[in-house]
């Protein structure tokens, strides 16, 4: 098992290491001059010389390379072209508010997936699970900003129950905290709770199938807790998996359920910096969208050595 | 096992609420905090070397304060100075400096500041509009409440650019960290920001003038123009400085919660054809094109017919205004004419414009239409403002583009002819420069002829005029409704 994980971590910084060179290439092809769009429209090509050297931007790009992931390695991300500020500590700032998001979106697409795919696996042969699989199916097709806006229009400028966006932090005001998230968090959720309901609906009628619930049904338990007690274990390794690539997708989702609700996260740093070619803390951004997302990948291959024994041998 | 799960989803959300600790800005909703929505968020608060317009509209009249400032209709009106005189040679400007004003950290205002502002626009600032100073040979400090500007020649752009963020007075004890501790003379000073989503500002408590009407005001960054309706409709916000979405306007207006404040600002959307360069640099094509194009019809579909017809560089506001959009009235056949006789019959123009929504439909309508008359037009979106920056404004590889022109007093662009206009006219030229120079009768008189020869030419074609369109809660009163200044001027609101 040591040996496993280990190699997975190697698998990991390799990734990591590759990845930080891509999004550097990437960002240094990317057209347009970030001197000249912070310096706005009637700038002299001495100042764009200038400022182009005081962003470092007219050495060779190995030497660029090197100087920014060796900032990274020590935590700097650098000064950002357009504000001026450090990137770092801003970084963690709007990572706070992207993970505040994906977790409640999780949190929301798990309360929902669980119970009603096992429902849906249990009564496979009725109307009520047909109907529940038919649902899902629905709400696969609607794209998270749908329902964002869809969401909005209701609760927030009909009923006016809840805000349209806005982003209070929790140690200020909980409840506004609290508030402010529902929305954002639900069609992120319901969205990826739709989709997760499927796959826990084949992994639970997968497990229903095997020898060793038919041995606990034979015992006298009903269907429902043979399943809780001996089922959902094993019907999970498939789900989990699905729950690492979702967590993926949760976090490109929330770039644009950020901007429907106007919340200061990754994603929404990240537009801005495009737009204005900060290009540096476009490369802080994406490398840390990509290190999250390679970490998840990290983390379920570990969780899957956890949950099930029999890869524990390999 | 099913327990791990919520164990790492509550584990993601303890490590977030760590990260985004320290970033509150407490705000507390009364009758007395008014909170404005605007769709671009300042990069930080230094306009002295970033660019934008995010950062004077925010700050400018609000937190800083000039010797002068605009008003309403576009005059300049004392600030700061008291009252000021002008020298009979135009180049000696005395200014009366208002008594009892400090610094929001303590320090008083004195004619010292003045001198220190003034030059350091030169030494310090690195936006490009500070060439505008390169005028000013130096500042006499004659009292504390006196200070004597000696242009090295007269120059009347020069008092009308103090009423920008040019103008803005400083401290030598209040620059150490412009862009994220502004200290100005004005009504408000910045409490708090959180990036990416507001900026709040409280009242002055050491304001030399009149206490404004709101204690504090949150300045909300919404970019998304749904988004930014949402907020006003679900009372999120009580102002929308700025429609973004034209069609939302009905609306607004069809519900008594609101009310709807309609003006002009500074902002020509141009069709910019590069005079430099076949076969654009034919008069005729570029007038051709000018008959060619039904402004009307494309104002009601690029921007839901809000907005002004103007045909010139000069919006309503500016004292030469005349009105020029019938000089070169829709004319379809007279545009074919022109071609012909120019020998222009088969083009094929690249209509290179910015990634903006009113760019983009303001293109498909001069496409239509230039077809029309048999002009093929390609339309190239680009990024906005990074590759249209560099591809059409700094290398000027267009034929046609479609831009809004924000600046006040920006006709003086075609005096440039490095410009990406590739408009050179000699004429011109002289004519801006004898108006810059001489007295203020002289200059509207000049100005009138720079806007008729611009429009004769047809050095671009004017589309329209943006329309400044405030929506805002019935309760809220004194909006400025033409906006002619840099700033979003906050001084003069109040519940009604």
């Amino acid at each position: 098992m040591t040996a496993r994980v280990l190699r997975r971590v190697a698998i990991f910084v390799v990734s990591v290491l590759v990845a930080s060179i891509v999004v550097f290439l990437f960002m240094a092809v990317l057209p347009g001059d970030p001197a000249q769009v912070a310096l706005g429209v009637n700038a002299t090509p001495e100042l764009l010389a200038k400022t182009r050297a005081e962003f470092g931007i007219d050495r060779p790009l190995v030497t660029q390379y090197f100087d920014w992931i060796g900032g990274v390695l020590h935590g700097d991300f650098g000064r950002s072209y357009v504000t001026r500020d450090a990137i770092g500590p801003q970084l963690l700032d709007r990572l706070g508010v992207t993970l505040w998001l994906v977790g409640a979106g999780m949190v929301v697409a798990l309360v929902i997936a669980v119970p009603a795919g096992s429902f849906a696996a249990v009564k496979h042969r009725k109307a009520s699970g047909a109907s529940v699989s038919g649902l899902s199916q629905v709400g696969v097709a609607i794209p998270a900003f749908l329902a964002g806006i869809i969401l909005v229009q209701i609760f927030a400028v009909q009923l006016r129950w809840l805000p349209s966006g806005g982003w209070t932090p929790p140690d200020q005001d909980a409840g506004e905290f609290v508030r402010g998230l529902i929305l954002p968090a639900l069609s992120l959720g319901l969205v990826q709770g739709a989709v997760l309901t499927r796959y826990v609906r084949s992994a639970v009628l997968d497990t229903l199938g095997q020898d060793y619930l038919r041995t606990a049904r034979s015992k006298g338990l009903r269907p429902g807790q043979a399943l809780v007690r001996h089922g959902l274990r094993n019907a999970s390794v498939p789900v989990v998996t699905v729950l690492g690539l979702q967590l993926a997708t949760l976090l490109i989702g929330a770039v644009v359920v950020e901007r429907v609700f106007v919340l200061p996260g990754l994603g929404s740093m990240l537009l801005d910096a495009v737009a204005a070619r900060d290009l540096l803390t476009v490369q802080g951004i994406v490398l840390v969208l990509v290190v999250g997302v390679l970490l998840i990948n990290f983390v379920v291959d570990v969780l899957y050595t956890v949950l099930d024994p029999r890869l524990r041998g390999s | 096992m099913k327990a791990r799960i919520p164990v790492l989803a509550a584990a993601l959300l303890l490590v977030a609420s760590g990260c985004s600790a320290g970033s509150s800005a407490s705000v507390s909703a009364g009758p007395d905090t008014l909170s404005v929505g605007f769709s671009a968020e300042p990069a930080n608060f230094d306009f002295t070397r970033t660019d934008g317009a995010a950062i004077p509209q925010a700050l400018l009249y609000n937190v800083y304060e000039g010797l002068v400032k605009l008003d309403s209709q576009g005059k300049v009106v004392p600030l700061l100075a008291k009252s000021w005189t002008i020298s009979p040679d135009r180049k000696t400007y005395d200014f009366q400096l208002r008594p009892g004003v400090k610094f929001s950290n303590g320090a008083p205002f004195t004619a010292e500041d003045v001198k220190f502002s003034l030059l350091r626009v030169k030494t310090d600032w690195t936006i490009s509009i500070k060439s505008t100073m390169d005028v000013v040979d130096h500042v006499d400090v004659v009292a504390p409440d006196h200070a004597r500007v000696v242009l090295s020649k007269p120059s009347n752009g020069w008092l009308f650019s103090l009423t920008s963020r040019l103008g803005a007075m400083f401290s030598p004890t209040g620059v150490a960290d412009l862009a994220n501790k502004p200290v100005g003379t004005g009504p408000y000073v910045v409490a708090a920001r959180k990036r990416g989503d507001s900026v709040v500002l409280t009242a002055n408590p050491a304001y030399w003038g009149r206490k404004p009407a709101y204690a504090t005001v949150v300045l909300k960054y919404i970019k998304d123009p749904t988004a930014l309706n949402n907020a006003l409709y679900s009372n999120g916000i009580d102002v929308i400085s700025a429609i973004t979405a034209p069609d939302s306007i009905p609306q607004f207006q069809a519900d008594d919660r609101f009310q709807v404040v309609q003006g002009t600002s500074n902002s020509e959307v141009t069709l910019a054809m590069n005079n430099a360069r076949a076969p654009l640099n034919d008069v005729r094509v570029r007038q051709a094109l000018t008959y060619a194009i039904d402004r009307k019809a494309l104002l009601d579909t690029a921007w839901a017919g809000r907005g002004t017809l103007i045909g010139s560089m000069v919006p309503p506001t500016d004292p030469w205004y005349e009105d020029l959009a019938n000089v070169h009235p829709f004319d379809p056949a007279k545009a074919e004419a022109l071609l012909t006789e120019a020998h222009a019959t088969n083009l094929n123009l690249r209509l290179r414009i910015p990634n903006l929504p009113y760019a983009v439909s303001a293109a498909q309508v001069v496409q239509s239409q230039l077809a029309d008359v048999g002009v093929r037009t390609t339309i190239e979106p680009l990024d906005f403002p990074a590759v249209w920056l560099k591809q059409v404004f700094t290398d000027h590889d267009y034929d046609l583009s479609i831009i809004q022109h924000v600046e006040a007093r920006d006709i003086t662009t075609f005096g440039k002819p490095k410009y990406y206009w590739g408009y050179d006219s000699k004429r011109v030229q002289q004519l801006l420069a004898e108006a810059d120079s001489g007295t203020p009768e002289q200059q509207v008189a000049d100005m009138k002829q720079v806007a008729r020869q611009l429009n004769t030419d047809a050095a671009a074609d004017w589309l329209f005029l943006f329309p400044n369109v405030i929506v805002a809660k019935a309760k809220v009163g004194g909006f400025v409704q033409n906006q002619v200044s840099e700033s979003f001027d906050l001084t003069g609101l109040a519940p009604r």
